[in-house]
C-alpha cells in the first residue's frame, strides 16, 4: 500500500478522489481500525503538508474560523476559544488523552467513526455499518455504550466524538475543498444518520477535505458537561454543549446539543425552542430535558442513558445560566 | 526522605532505589520481545469466532496469496504435542485445551490457525484474509445460562481440599439475635499486563531457547518440554524483565510448545506478538463469582454464626477454583462456621490465578456483609472488627503467627480522619457531589516454598547472586541484591543479580506473594555458608570459637554459629587465609513443613508453596486496614474515589520504597476492581466484547488523586528466616468492600455487584 503525500487539495490529480483512497492527518482513528481490519484503504493520502494553510485559529468579533488541520490541544489552550467559546474549549479539553489531543485535528476529530465494539470486531460478519445488509450484532448484544436518538432498525451505533456537539449546538458551517474547489454546509448536514444506510457516515464526497468551520457569533455563556465512568480518556455516556444568551434574566437564544446517546451530533432544538423568551428556573430545565429524550429508545443495556441524559442537560443548563461571564 | 521513598521503621530495610530503575526508564531494559533472533519468521494467530462447535473448512487461498507467507498451520497440518496436565493436577499448564488438535471449539478465541510469515505486516495481513466455515453450537456464557453445570469444589479440584466448617451453624444461626443474609456477585476480569502474551522460540540444534514473560521459568521449561517430549534440560527460558504478570504469566500456556514445534520444523526462530484482544482468550482470567453470607451475631456485636456460599465459573474441562471460604472462614472469632464452595461449567476458556484470587471476590462479600452487620447493629464497622478480633483461627483452633489487623485499621483509621465521621448516610456533601466513607479489612496468606541460590564472592566485595526468580515489577533484584549485601557485609552496588533463566538455580512461582520471602530466604543461606567458608579460614583458634560460642550458643561448629550471627567479617583477610580467588555456594532452602518431595519437585518445575492455613500448628497471614472516600455526583451519578489510604503490616519489609509501590498499586486496582474493571460476555455467544484497553477500563492518573500507604511495623519470627510475609497480594484485597461501603455512606444505597456503574446508583 502506498503513502503519497498531497499538496494541494485542489489538485485535479487529487489521489483522494479514488473511493479506496483514505486522508491521513494526525492518524489517531484511522490507523487503529487499519490494525483492526475494519478499514482498508488501497491508499494513504498524507494531507499533513496542507497543515500550513490549514491550521489556524482566527477569531474575530462576529464569529470564529478553524482550521481543520488544527491540533485538538492547540484550540483547547487558545485564551480566545477558552473566554468566548468555552463550550468549544471543554469539548476538547475533555477528549481523549493529552498525547492524543496533541496529534489529532479538529477535522479528524469530527470524522471519528464509532467505538461500537461490533464495528470494531471483524469476526462479526453481521455489521450494517461494514457489511451493508448483513445485520447488526450491537442491537440484541451488550450495548451500554450505544445510542438511544437517531437510531434505526439497522444500527444504533454512537457517535463517539464531543467537539461535534459543540459546532452543531453554535450552528457552525464546515468548509470542504475538493478538486471543484470550496464549498460550504451547515455542520448539522455532515454526519448522515443510519437509517437504512448506515455505512453513508457523512456527506463528504470522494476526495473531498473538510479545510475548516467557522462559527457565528459568540458564546461565552456556553458550556460543555460529560458524564462518563471514569474521570479522564473515556467516551461520554452523556454529555450536553449548552449556550445561552441570557439578558436581564430572560433567556434570548438557546443551544443544546447532545452527545454519547446519539448516531451523530445531535441538536435538540425542540428542547432549545422551550428555552426561548423564557425564566429559568428548574421546572423549566426538566421541560428541556424531558424535550430533549422525547423520542429516545433504549435497549437492554442502555436504557439508564435517557434518564442520565436528561440529568446532563438539566444541569449543563443550570450551569449555563449560573457561570461568571 | 520523599514520599516515595519512607523512613524505615523497625524491622524495616533500606528504601533503597530500584536495581533496575535506570534500565526501565531509560528503555534499556531487554524484555522477551527484545531479544534479538537470528532471521526470525513472525507468526501470528487466529482465533476462534464462536464459543462452541466445529471447524467445517478453511480457505486459505487468499491468505496465502499474501507475498511473504511461509505458512499457515491449523489442526491438519500442526505439529504434534503431548498433554499437559492442569498445575493443579500435578501438571504445568492453565488449561488442558490444547488448540490445533481438532477441529472441535471449546471456547471463544480459541487457536485455530498460526500464520507464519517474513514480516509481522505480512503474517497479520495473512491472518485476517484466512477464511474459516463453523457449525456452531449454542454455548453457555456464565452463570444464568441453560446447559451449564454445577458441583461442589470439593472432590473435583485437588488443590481445594475442604469446605471449611465448625461448630453447628444451623442452630447458632437460627438462634442469632441480629441476622443478616445477603448475596454478591464480582465480574469477570483480565489482568492485561502491558506486555503481551509473546513468545520467541529458537532452537539451536537440539536445545530450544525461548524467550517469553513467564511468573514461573522453571514451570514453562519442564511443561513445554513435556508437550514437545524431550529432556527438560535441552528447554531454556529466559526473561529478565517480565512487563507485568498478575498471575497471568504463573502457568503455561497453550501458545508456546505450538510456536516452538512449528519453529523445530521450520528450522528458523519465530516470533508471535498476539494482540491485546487475543489476549483475552489465549491465557486466563478472574471468573465471575457469586456469594450469599449468612452472619448471625449477638447485639454486642460478636460474631456466633458465620456461612459463606461461593459459586464461580469454570470451563468444561477444568475445575479451576480460587475456594475463598479458607481465608473468610477463619479472619474473625466465631464459634459456628460453615462454608461451601460450587464451580459452574461453562463455554469458557479455563480461568486462572489474578492478582489475591481467592481473596478479591470473597472478600468483596464477607467485608461488605461486615458493614451491613455494623449497621443492623447500630455499631462502627472499625468497632465490629475489633469485637471479632482473634489470635487463634476458628477452623482449626491454631494461632496466628502475629496479626496487626487492629493495628492496621487504627493506623489508617487516623490517617484517614476516620473520627470525624458521621455514620448517618448522605450526611456529608460538598456542592454537587456526595460524600462518603467506609472501611474495609484485608489479608493475605503468607506463603513460602522451596528455593535454590548460587551466590559468587570475589575478594574486592563484588558480588554475583544467580537465582532463577522473576523480575515482574515488583522489585525482586532489589531486595535480592539488599539481601545478599546485608548478609556479607558488601556495598550494595557491588552486588549483581541474576534472575529471569532457567538456566539458573530453581526459584519457586512469582505467585501468592511467596517470592521475597522465599528467594530472600534462599540467598541469605547461601550466603551464610559463604561466611561460614571464610569463618573457618580465619577462625582455627580456641579462643575465637569460644567468642563465637558466647555471641550465638554452642549447637553448631562455632563458623557455623559465626556464619548465621551478625558478626561482621573481613572478607579480604578471609580471602587472603583461604588463599583463592573466588568463593562461589550453591544451596537449597525450604520453608518448614514443606513436603518430602519439595527440593525434586522444584527442579522439575513444580513450586510446593506451604503457609497461610496449611500449616502444621499455626496460621501465617500479612493484615491491613483500608479506608476510601467515595464521591458520587448528584447529578451524572458518577463514582469517584479521591482518596485511598492503607496500612499494612506484612512482617519484614524489605525495602519500603518498593513495598510502597506495591502496596499503592494494590489500592488503586482495588479501586479498579470495584467501579471500572468488568469483562463484558455477550450472553448469546460467550465472547467477550470489550476485549482492549479503550473499552476494558483501568484507572487514569486523575482516577487516584490521592492515595496514601501506611507501613506498620511487626516483626515475626514464625515464618521464614527473612522474616517476611510477602505483600504483593495484599492491597488489593477489601478495597471493593471498602469502596461499596463508602458509597452506602454516601447515598445510602447498597450495592452488592460489582464493578459499581453510574447506572446503579438510583435518583
Amino acid at each position: 500500500m502506498a503513502v503519497q503525500a498531497l499538496s494541494t487539495a485542489a489538485a485535479a490529480n487529487n489521489p483522494l478522489t479514488k473511493a479506496t483512497a483514505q486522508p491521513l492527518a494526525g492518524g489517531t482513528t484511522l490507523i487503529d481500525l487499519m490494525k483492526l481490519d475494519v478499514m482498508r484503504p488501497a491508499a494513504i493520502v498524507d494531507i499533513n503538508s496542507l497543515a500550513r494553510g490549514w491550521s489556524a485559529i482566527e477569531p474575530a468579533s462576529d464569529g470564529l474560523r478553524l482550521g481543520a488541520l488544527a491540533k485538538m490541544s492547540n484550540v483547547a489552550a487558545h485564551a480566545d476559544i477558552q473566554r468566548n467559546y468555552p463550550v468549544i474549549a471543554d469539548s476538547l479539553r475533555l477528549a481523549a488523552s493529552a498525547q492524543l489531543r496533541n496529534m489529532a485535528t479538529l477535522g479528524g476529530n469530527v470524522m471519528q467513526r464509532t467505538r461500537c465494539s461490533y464495528f470494531r470486531d471483524i469476526s462479526y460478519e453481521n455489521c450494517n455499518k461494514r457489511n451493508p445488509g448483513s445485520g447488526c450484532a450491537a442491537m440484541d448484544g451488550v450495548n451500554r455504550m450505544h445510542a438511544v436518538l437517531g437510531t434505526s432498525d439497522q444500527c444504533i451505533a454512537t457517535y463517539p466524538g464531543d467537539f461535534a456537539q459543540a459546532l452543531i449546538a453554535l450552528d457552525a458551517a464546515v468548509e470542504i475543498t475538493g478538486k471543484a474547489g470550496t464549498r460550504s454546509m451547515p455542520f448539522a448536514q455532515l454526519h448522515k444518520a443510519p437509517g437504512s444506510t448506515p455505512d453513508i457516515e457523512t456527506a463528504l464526497q470522494p476526495g473531498e477535505l473538510i479545510s475548516a468551520f467557522s462559527v457565528p457569533g459568540r458564546w461565552p455563556r456556553s458550556v460543555y458537561l460529560k458524564a462518563r465512568d471514569r474521570q479522564s480518556y473515556e467516551f461520554a455516556l452523556s454529555s450536553a454543549a449548552v449556550a445561552l444568551d441570557v439578558q436581564d434574566g430572560t433567556i434570548r437564544d438557546a443551544r443544546v446539543a447532545l452527545g454519547g446517546v446519539a448516531t451523530v451530533p445531535w441538536r435538540a432544538r425542540e428542547a432549545e425552542a422551550l428555552l426561548k423568551g423564557q425564566k429559568f428556573d428548574d421546572g423549566l430545565a426538566q421541560r428541556v430535558a424531558d424535550a430533549a429524550f422525547a423520542d429516545a429508545k433504549g435497549r437492554q443495556h442502555n436504557s439508564f442513558k435517557i434518564a442520565l441524559g436528561k440529568r446532563v442537560v438539566a444541569h449543563a443548563l443550570q450551569q449555563a445560566v449560573t457561570m461568571e461571564i | 526522605m520523599t514520599a516515595a521513598a519512607p523512613e524505615p521503621k523497625a524491622n524495616m530495610g533500606q528504601p533503597v532505589p530500584r536495581y533496575d530503575a535506570a534500565a526501565k526508564v531509560t528503555g534499556r531494559a531487554t524484555y522477551a520481545s527484545d531479544m534479538p533472533l537470528d532471521n526470525p519468521a513472525y507468526a501470528f494467530l487466529v482465533t476462534s469466532a464462536i464459543a462452541k462447535g466445529r471447524i467445517d473448512s478453511f480457505d486459505l487461498d487468499d491468505a496465502r496469496s499474501v507475498r511473504g507467507v511461509i505458512d499457515i498451520v491449523t489442526h491438519e497440518n500442526a505439529p504434534k504435542l503431548k498433554e499437559s496436565k492442569l498445575f493443579s493436577n500435578g501438571g504445568y499448564a492453565g488449561t488442558t485445551i490444547q488448540p490445533l488438535k481438532s477441529v472441535d471449539i471449546a471456547h471463544d478465541g480459541q487457536i485455530i490457525a498460526v500464520v507464519i510469515a517474513e514480516s509481522y505486516e505480512a503474517a497479520r495481513e495473512a491472518a485476517n484474509r484466512v477464511k474459516v466455515s463453523y457449525t456452531a453450537v449454542a454455548p453457555s456464557a456464565s452463570f444464568d445460562s441453560p446447559g451449564t453445570t454445577a458441583a461442589a469444589a470439593k472432590g473435583q479440584n485437588a488443590q481445594f481440599k475442604e469446605d471449611a466448617e465448625v461448630g453447628d451453624f444451623a442452630r447458632a444461626f437460627d438462634a442469632a439475635e441480629v441476622k443478616l443474609t445477603a448475596s454478591y456477585d464480582t465480574p469477570a476480569q483480565h489482568h492485561n499486563p502491558m506486555e503481551l502474551f509473546t513468545t520467541s522460540c529458537a532452537w539451536m540444534g537440539d536445545n530450544l531457547v525461548i524467550y517469553e514473560g513467564s511468573q514461573y521459568v522453571y514451570g514453562l521449561k519442564n511443561g513445554v518440554a513435556e508437550q514437545l517430549g524431550i529432556d527438560a534440560d535441552k528447554v531454556r527460558v529466559v526473561n529478565p524483565y517480565v512487563g507485568g504478570g498478575f498471575g497471568s504469566r504463573g502457568s503455561m500456556t497453550p501458545r508456546t510448545a505450538i510456536i516452538a514445534g512449528i519453529a523445530k520444523r521450520l528450522n528458523r526462530p519465530i516470533k508471535l506478538v498476539p494482540t491485546r484482544d487475543q489476549g483475552f482468550t489465549i491465557a486466563t482470567y478472574r471468573a465471575e463469582t457469586r456469594h450469599e453470607i449468612r452472619l448471625g451475631a449477638g447485639r454486642d456485636g460478636r460474631l456466633v454464626a458465620l456461612r459463606h456460599d461461593g459459586a464461580e465459573v469454570s470451563s468444561r474441562p477444568d475445575a479451576y477454583c480460587v475456594g475463598g471460604t479458607k481465608t473468610t472462614t477463619r479472619l474473625y472469632a466465631c464459634p459456628n462456621v460453615a462454608s461451601l464452595v460450587s464451580i459452574v461449567r461453562a463455554d469458557r476458556n479455563t480461568p486462572g490465578f489474578m492478582r489475591s484470587p481467592p481473596e478479591v471476590p470473597y472478600l468483596f462479600a464477607l467485608e461488605s456483609a461486615m458493614d451491613e452487620l455494623a449497621v443492623k447493629l447500630n455499631m462502627d464497622p472499625v468497632e465490629l472488627r475489633r469485637i471479632n478480633d482473634t489470635n487463634v483461627e476458628p477452623i482449626g483452633g491454631k494461632p496466628y503467627t502475629s496479626r496487626s489487623l487492629m493495628a492496621c485499621f487504627d493506623e489508617a483509621a487516623k490517617a484517614f480522619g476516620w473520627s470525624q465521621r458521621s455514620p448517618q448516610p448522605k450526611s456529608v456533601s460538598d456542592g454537587d457531589w456526595l460524600i462518603g466513607y467506609g472501611c474495609a479489612a484485608t489479608c493475605y496468606p503468607t506463603q513460602m516454598a522451596p528455593s535454590a541460590a548460587r551466590v559468587r564472592l570475589q575478594r574486592d566485595g563484588r558480588t554475583r547472586v544467580e537465582i532463577a526468580g522473576h523480575e515482574i515489577g515488583t522489585g525482586a533484584y532489589t531486595v535480592i541484591a539488599q539481601t545478599a549485601a546485608e548478609r556479607l557485609g558488601v556495598p550494595l552496588e557491588k552486588v549483581a543479580v541474576f534472575v529471569g533463566d532457567s538456566d539458573l538455580p530453581p526459584a519457586p512461582v512469582a505467585g501468592g506473594s511467596n517470592s521475597t520471602a522465599s528467594t530472600c530466604s534462599a540467598v541469605m543461606m547461601v550466603c551464610d555458608q559463604i561466611r561460614q567458608r571464610l569463618f573457618k579460614a580465619v577462625m582455627p583458634s580456641d579462643s575465637l570459637a569460644d567468642k563465637a560460642k558466647e555471641t550465638v550458643g554452642i549447637s553448631q561448629a562455632p563458623s557455623t554459629q559465626a556464619a548465621k550471627s551478625d558478626r561482621p567479617l573481613d572478607i579480604e583477610k578471609a580471602f587472603d587465609a583461604l588463599g583463592v580467588g573466588i568463593v562461589e555456594e550453591y544451596g537449597e532452602w525450604k520453608p518448614e513443613g514443606a513436603p518430602l518431595d519439595s527440593f525434586m519437585a522444584m527442579h522439575s518445575g513444580h513450586a510446593r508453596l506451604v503457609g497461610g492455613h496449611q500449616m502444621k500448628d499455626k496460621i501465617a497471614y500479612a493484615f491491613g486496614a483500608e479506608f476510601v472516600e467515595v464521591r458520587v455526583n448528584r447529578f451524572t451519578h458518577e463514582i469517584r474515589a479521591p482518596r485511598l489510604v492503607g496500612a499494612f503490616a506484612a512482617g519484614r519489609i524489605m525495602n519500603p520504597r518498593t513495598a510502597r509501590s506495591q502496596l499503592m498499586g494494590g489500592l488503586i486496582w482495588g479501586m479498579s476492581s470495584a467501579l471500572l474493571e468488568a469483562t463484558e460476555i455477550d450472553q448469546r455467544n460467550a465472547r467477550y466484547v470489550n476485549d482492549n484497553l479503550a473499552d476494558y477500563l483501568v484507572p487514569v492518573n486523575a482516577d487516584v488523586p490521592g492515595v496514601e500507604v501506611i507501613l506498620l511495623s511487626e516483626q515475626d519470627d514464625h515464618i521464614n528466616p527473612a522474616g517476611v510475609k510477602g505483600l504483593g497480594e495484599l492491597a488489593n484485597v477489601g478495597t471493593n468492600a471498602a469502596i461499596c461501603n463508602a458509597i452506602y455512606h454516601a447515598t445510602g444505597q447498597r450495592i452488592r455487584k460489582l464493578p459499581v456503574r453510574l447506572e446503579n446508583i438510583e435518583a
